[in-house]
C-alpha cells in the first residue's frame, strides 16, 4: 500500500520473477500445459463423440472407418421427438414424398421413407424427469437447509444419534433395496406415481443435503443471528436475513448436487415408472428405431438430456467455485 | 431507559459454572462496568440480560418486572458484542439501519437515514457508510458495532469489550465519546472490560468478578482506595499494588524479610499474620525517608518512573512523577503513606475497620 503513495521509483525494466528466468520453468510449464490437454481430450471424447453422432446422418453413423468430416444433420432430433412407420412399400413413400403440403420436418423423414405418425415420448419423458428431479430437489434442499439449520443451532436431544441415523439410509447402494420397495410402493400405490418418486428421491438426497448444509451453517457464526435477535427480529426473520444470505453457496452446491442424482436416476425410475410417469434416463437406451438400431437418436436424446445439468451447475458455478469466507469475524 | 436487576443469577455449562448466584443492581441511567479476567463471566452475565442464555436459577428484572420468558427482541436492549457480529454481506450504512428496519419498529425511511447519518457522524465512519463490511479494518468493524447500537434508544446499552481492538488513540477518543454520549442520552449501559483503566475512567459503579462470583461493587474511588479482596487490590491499579506478608509483633507491624516496621493502625484489629498493602505511589522516595533499599529497576514512562527498590527480600515498586535523577544500584530512603495502607487477612479478605 505504501509504496503506491510513496515518491516514484524508476520501474523495473526486466522481469525479476525467478519463476520466468531460464529453460527449465518454460519446459515443466510446457509439460504441465500438455498433461491438461491431454486430460481435457480424455476426459470430454466421449462427449464430443456423443455430439458428432447426435448430428450425423444414419448412413454416417455406422460409416466404417468412422467420419470425423461428416455433412451435420438434425435429422436425429426430430426422429427423438416423433413417432414414425415405415412405408411398407418403395411406391407408396414416392407418392408421399411427392405431396406438396408436406412440412420441412415431414419431408426429411420422408427421405428415409418414413412417415410421421404422432409426437414422440421423449418430450414427455423429459417433461417428467424435470417435475420429478426439479420437485424432489427442492423439497431435499428446503427441508435440509432447515434440519440442518436446527441441527447446527439448538441442543437437540439424541443429536449425535438422529445424525447418524439420518446418514445410515446412504450405508448401502439403494439397488439392494429396490425389491422391497418396488413391493410396497406397489401396495400402497405409489408405484407409476410423480408423487412416489419424488418421495423417494426426496428421501435418498435428504440425508446428504443435511450433512452438506450442516457443515456450512455450522460455520455461520450465532453471533449473526443474535445479533439480529437482540436488534429486534424473530428467529425467522434472523434465519431469513441473515442466515440464508451467507449460506447461498452451500445451497447451490447441495442443489447441484441433489439435481444431478434425480436427475440421473436410473434404477428406480426404470423399475417404478411405465408410460405416464417414466423419466428419460430408462427410456433413453429403450429407443426403438425403425427398421434399426438409430444410434444418432440415442446420441441426441444424450445430448438434450445431458443439458440440463450443465445449464444448472453452469449457473450456479460461481458459488460452487467460491471459498466460504466470513470477512467480518474477529476470532478469540 | 430502565435499571436492572440480577437476583442470584446462577448459570452452567455442563460441568462448569460460569456464574455462581449472582446479584447485581444496575441504576437508571447509570454507567455500570463489568471488571474481571478472561472467563470471568463478564460475556455470559451480558448474554443473560440480553435473553440470549438462559439462566439456570435466579431472575433478572427490568425497572421491576421479571423478563423470565421474554425473548431478546422483547427486552428491547442493544448489543454491542465482542466478537463483533457485522453482516458481511451487507453495506455498513445497512448494517447500522438493521435494527432500525426490524419490524417491531417500522421507522419512516427519512429518520432511519438520520439517525444512521447521527452515529456515523459521533463514531467518525461517515466516509465508510457506502462500503461492504468485509472489507473494513478490525477497528472499523468495531465503530461499526457500536454504532449499530447507538442508532437505537434500547432500555439499556449491553457492551463486551467494544473497545479492546482499537489503537491507543481513537481507543481514549471513544472512551470520551461513549461517557459522553451516556450522559447526554442518560441511557443505562453496561460495559464489559478486562482494563482496569477502561473501568476506572468510564464507570459510575463497577463490579468486579472472577470466576462467575461478584468480589466487590463500588465506585471506582471505592474499588481502588478500599479493594475488597487482594485479588481486586491487584486487579486494579498499575503498577500493581505491592503486597507483603507481615505480622503483628509487641504492638507493631514487622514486614517479613524487610526491614520496614509500621505503627498499627488505630480502630482495626489485626490478626497475628496478615497481608501489608501499599500502592506504589504511596512509596515516596525522599533523602529523609524512614526506610532504606536499593533501587533494583527504573521505568521511565516520562509522565512518571517506576522505581523498584529492593528492602530485604522484598521488592517495592514506587511510583513517582516526572524522570528521578535516581538510578539503578542506588541506596534510597523512603516513606510509605501510613493513611493509606491496605490490610488483608491471609486468605485475601480485606480487614476492615471494627465498626464503631
Ligand atoms: N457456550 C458455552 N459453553 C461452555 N462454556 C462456556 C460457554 N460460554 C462460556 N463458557 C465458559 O464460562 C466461563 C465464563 O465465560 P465468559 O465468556 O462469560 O467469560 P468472560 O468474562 O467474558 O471472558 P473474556 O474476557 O475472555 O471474554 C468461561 O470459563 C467459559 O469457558
Ligand atoms: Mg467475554
Amino acid at each position: 500500500m505504501g509504496t503506491r503513495a510513496s515518491a516514484p521509483r524508476a520501474p523495473a525494466t526486466i522481469s525479476t520473477r525467478v519463476d520466468k528466468v531460464g529453460l527449465r520453468p518454460k519446459v515443466t510449464r510446457a509439460i504441465r500445459a500438455f498433461v491438461v490437454v491431454i486430460l481435457t481430450v480424455l476426459i470430454l471424447l466421449p462427449v464430443v463423440w456423443m455430439v458428432m453422432t447426435s448430428l450425423k446422418s444414419p448412413s454416417d453413423v455406422v460409416a466404417v472407418p468412422p467420419k470425423i468430416i461428416f455433412e451435420p444433420s438434425i435429422e436425429s432430433f426430430i426422429f427423438l421427438v416423433t413417432e414414425r412407420v415405415q412405408f411398407p412399400t418403395r411406391q407408396e413413400a414416392d407418392e408421399f414424398r411427392a405431396r406438396d403440403d408436406l412440412k420441412w420436418y415431414e419431408e426429411k423423414v420422408a427421405e428415409r421413407g418414413q412417415k410421421i405418425t404422432r409426437v414422440g415420448d421423449f418430450p414427455k419423458q423429459l417433461r417428467n424427469s424435470f417435475i420429478i428431479a426439479g420437485t424432489s430437489t427442492i423439497f431435499s434442499v428446503l427441508f435440509g437447509v432447515l434440519s440442518a439449520y436446527a441441527f447446527s443451532r439448538f441442543r437437540i436431544p439424541g443429536e449425535g444419534d438422529l445424525l447418524f441415523f439420518i446418514l445410515s439410509t446412504r450405508m448401502l447402494p439403494p439397488v439392494a433395496v429396490t425389491i422391497p420397495i418396488f413391493l410396497m410402493y406397489r401396495e400402497l400405490g405409489l408405484d407409476n406415481t410423480y408423487f412416489g418418486l419424488i418421495l423417494l428421491y426426496t428421501t435418498f438426497n435428504l440425508s446428504f443435503s443435511v450433512w452438506l448444509l450442516k457443515g456450512f451453517i455450522d460455520e455461520i457464526p450465532k453471533e449473526y443471528e443474535e445479533a439480529a435477535l437482540v436488534d429486534g427480529y424473530t428467529r425467522l426473520q434472523a434465519f431469513r436475513k441473515v442466515v440464508l444470505p451467507q449460506a447461498v453457496t452451500g445451497i447451490a452446491a447441495t442443489t447441484v448436487f441433489c439435481f444431478i442424482f434425480a436427475w440421473n436416476e436410473y434404477a428406480f425410475a426404470a423399475m417404478l415408472t411405465s408410460d405416464a410417469t417414466r423419466t428419460a434416463p430408462p427410456s433413453i437406451p429403450s429407443i426403438q428405431g425403425v427398421g434399426r438400431i438409430e444410434w444418432e437418436t440415442i446420441a441426441a436424446a444424450s445430448l438434450v438430456f445431458l443439458m440440463p445439468v450443465v445449464i444448472v451447475t453452469f449457473a450456479l458455478r460461481k458459488h460452487l467455485l467460491r471459498g466460504v469466507t466470513f470477512g467480518a469475524i474477529r476470532k478469540g | 431507559m430502565s435499571s436492572i436487576t440480577l437476583q442470584n443469577i446462577t448459570k452452567r455449562f455442563g460441568e462448569k459454572t460460569a456464574l455462581n448466584d449472582l446479584s447485581l443492581t444496575i441504576q437508571d441511567q447509570e454507567f455500570f462496568v463489568l471488571l474481571g479476567p478472561t472467563g470471568a463471566g463478564k460475556t455470559t452475565t451480558l448474554r443473560v440480560i440480553a435473553g440470549l442464555e438462559k439462566q439456570d436459577t435466579g431472575d433478572v428484572l427490568f425497572d421491576g418486572t421479571s423478563m423470565t420468558g421474554a425473548v431478546p427482541a422483547e427486552r428491547d436492549v442493544a448489543f454491542v458484542f465482542q466478537q463483533y457480529s457485522l453482516y458481511p454481506n451487507m453495506s455498513v450504512f445497512d448494517n447500522l439501519a438493521f435494527p432500525l428496519r426490524s419490524p417491531l419498529r417500522k421507522l419512516p425511511k427519512g429518520e432511519i437515514e438520520r439517525r444512521v447519518k447521527t452515529a456515523a457522524e459521533t463514531l467518525r465512519i461517515t466516509h465508510l457508510l457506502a462500503r461492504k463490511t468485509a472489507k473494513l479494518s478490525g477497528g472499523e468493524m468495531q465503530r461499526v458495532s457500536i454504532g449499530r447500537a447507538i442508532v437505537r434508544e434500547p432500555r439499556v446499552y449491553l457492551m463486551d469489550e467494544p473497545l479492546s481492538n482499537l489503537d491507543a488513540k481513537l481507543r481514549e477518543a471513544l472512551r470520551i465519546e461513549l461517557v459522553h454520549l451516556q450522559k447526554t442520552q442518560g441511557s443505562t449501559t453496561v460495559f464489559v472490560t478486562h482494563d482496569q483503566i477502561e473501568a476506572l475512567t468510564m464507570a459510575q459503579r463497577i463490579a468486579v468478578l472472577d470466576e462467575g462470583h461478584i468480589l466487590q461493587i463500588g465506585t471506582p474511588h471505592e474499588i481502588y482506595d478500599a479493594p475488597a479482596t487482594t485479588f481486586v487490590a491487584t486487579l486494579v491499579g498499575t503498577p500493581r499494588i505491592n503486597l507483603m506478608q507481615a505480622s503483628r509483633q509487641d504492638g507493631r507491624i514487622f514486614v517479613k524479610d524487610s526491614s520496614v516496621r509500621l505503627p498499627p493502625p488505630t480502630g482495626i484489629d489485626l490478626p497475628a499474620d496478615f497481608l501489608l498493602g501499599v500502592r506504589p505511589e504511596d512509596v515516596r522516595p525522599t533523602n529523609s525517608g524512614e526506610f532504606s533499599g536499593k533501587v533494583a529497576l527504573t521505568e521511565p514512562l516520562g509522565v512518571e518512573t517506576i522505581v523498584h527498590i529492593r528492602s530485604g527480600e522484598n521488592i517495592l515498586t514506587s511510583l513517582v512523577p516526572g524522570i528521578t535523577p535516581i538510578s539503578v544500584g542506588e541506596e534510597v530512603r523512603f516513606d510509605i503513606v501510613r493513611e493509606r495502607l491496605h490490610y488483608f487477612h491471609p486468605t485475601g479478605k480485606r480487614i476492615v475497620a471494627a465498626s464503631v
